[in-house]
């Protein structure tokens, strides 16, 4: 096993972007320690002091250096601990696992957030985009059962959170978006990747994801009026 | 079997020119293919079906898209010469920190100091010199932001600078005077070949941000 060193990972356990750093982590069996952080009102000081650019979670903290940035730290995590590689070997397969996981971010991410955060027929609209988003995203899989091929790679481990935050949305605004009849391959690969054990046991609990989800959504719509 | 790389670009674009210089700075030889934006063309609509977007590097005919994710790829393909990352973990962690953050905060600050007026187009102001105080915080003593050579972080950012005149003509503002480090660090890029060579014309810039605002009937 390479060298662990001190490891030290900030999160909250509501994030996605910190559990996909937890997977990376597990996957490599990297021990670490695990702070929780008091979101969204109470940062620490730590999490300022290591994150002063955003204030986000996650932060990796390695040797007492810190890296922020979920995707900086997947790719710091693959090139650091060498067992388990989670990026390909070919530079075009590399190129296209990180498209792929920048695409989940930039454009299923926000769109299904504009599901979230809107009503009546904005809303509509906002489901018929985030389809569109996750249909895309469905077409990076080529018919595979993981974007790794037979087994999961970066772009798995950096997208898998779509699959359960689409449900998540699903079950709190009673929209549907990700459907096995119109995507039956995006359908069969979120609930294979969340069905690996490795993925599974760190999974929070769904009932406490949904409480604290429709929480973030009722403080929302106050802060609008 | 010699390579065949095109770079489907479009000349004022910062993005565009992140790939020019990292392919200049290796000695690649490629086929530059300038797009009309307003009328795409087929090439560019099949290589990048998803975006639709400039740039695409276009290796044997395999398309790569995202002018960071090109960046790697050039970095991993042709990695005898220059290499753009360095080899340390930690500090290829930093340089991508950094040029994420330049993407998510640069960009869309640049467009609202160039489109937008009155209060929006003066916060912009005041949020472009905290971010380029930020990164000369970043850049510290070094001559670049790669150490003692041209690195990651630097291609990633010096093509900004074209459009500096740009901004500083419709914010009616001195980018230079506010971040002398950061002007004298744009300076030392361009005494670069594959740098200069690579970079457009400030005032070109501008000439075309006018005709944008004429597009866009922004006054």
């Amino acid at each position: 096993m390479a060298d662990g060193g001190e490891v030290k990972l900030l999160g909250f356990w509501g994030s996605p972007y910190a559990l996909r750093v937890i997977w990376a982590l597990k996957l490599k069996q990297v021990p670490y320690d695990y702070l929780e952080e008091d979101l969204p009102n109470n940062k620490s000081s730590l999490l300022l002091q290591y994150n002063p650019v955003h204030k986000k979670v996650p932060v990796l903290v390695h040797h007492g250096k810190p890296i922020a940035e979920s995707l900086v730290i997947l790719e710091y995590i693959d090139e650091t601990w060498k067992q388990s590689p989670l990026l390909p070997q070919d530079p075009s397969e590399r190129a296209r696992a990180r498209f792929w996981a920048k695409f989940a971010d930039e454009k299923c991410m926000p769109a299904m957030k504009a599901v979230f955060c809107s009503e009546g027929e904005e809303q509509q609209k906002a489901v018929l985009e985030a389809r569109e988003t996750l249909k895309t995203l469905e077409s990076g899989l080529e018919g595979k059962l993981f974007f790794g091929g037979e087994t999961i790679n970066f772009a798995d481990v950096a997208t898998g959170y779509i699959g359960f935050w689409a449900r998540i949305v699903e079950e709190i605004t009673g929209t549907s978006l990700i459907d096995a009849e119109s995507m039956p391959s995006l359908d069969a690969w979120s609930k294979r990747f969340l069905e690996l054990p490795i993925i599974k046991e760190c999974m929070p609990p769904w009932d406490k994801l949904i409480e604290l989800n429709s929480g973030f959504l009722k403080m929302y719509l106050a802060s609008l009026k | 079997m010699a390579d065949e790389v095109i770079l489907l670009d479009f000349w004022p674009s910062m993005f565009g020119m992140r790939c020019r210089i990292a392919l200049a700075a290796k000695g690649v030889k490629y086929e530059y293919k300038d797009e009309d934006l307003r009328n795409k063309s087929e090439l560019l609509l099949k290589m990048n079906p998803i975006h639709k977007k400039i740039p695409v590097l276009v290796h044997n005919g395999k398309p790569v898209c995202e002018s960071l994710v090109i960046l790697q790829y050039i970095d991993e393909t042709w990695s005898d010469k220059c290499p753009l990352l360095p080899s340390d973990p930690y500090q290829r962690a930093q340089a991508r920190f950094w040029v994420d953050y330049v993407d998510k905060k640069f960009y869309e600050l640049g467009r609202k100091v160039w489109s937008t007026k009155g209060e929006e187009q003066e916060t912009a102001k005041k949020e472009m010199i905290e971010s380029l105080k930020l990164l000369e915080g970043e850049l510290g003593d070094k001559p670049f932001f790669g150490g003692e050579k041209l690195g990651f972080l630097d291609v990633a950012i010096v093509p900004f600078s074209t459009w500096f005149y740009a901004y500083e003509m419709c914010g009616n503002f001195s980018l230079e005077a506010e971040c002398p480090k950061f002007m004298a660090w744009t300076k030392r890029c361009m005494e670069i070949e594959s740098v200069s060579k690579s970079l457009v014309d400030p005032h070109k810039v501008y000439g075309f941000v006018l005709q944008l605002k004429k597009a866009f009937g922004i006054e």
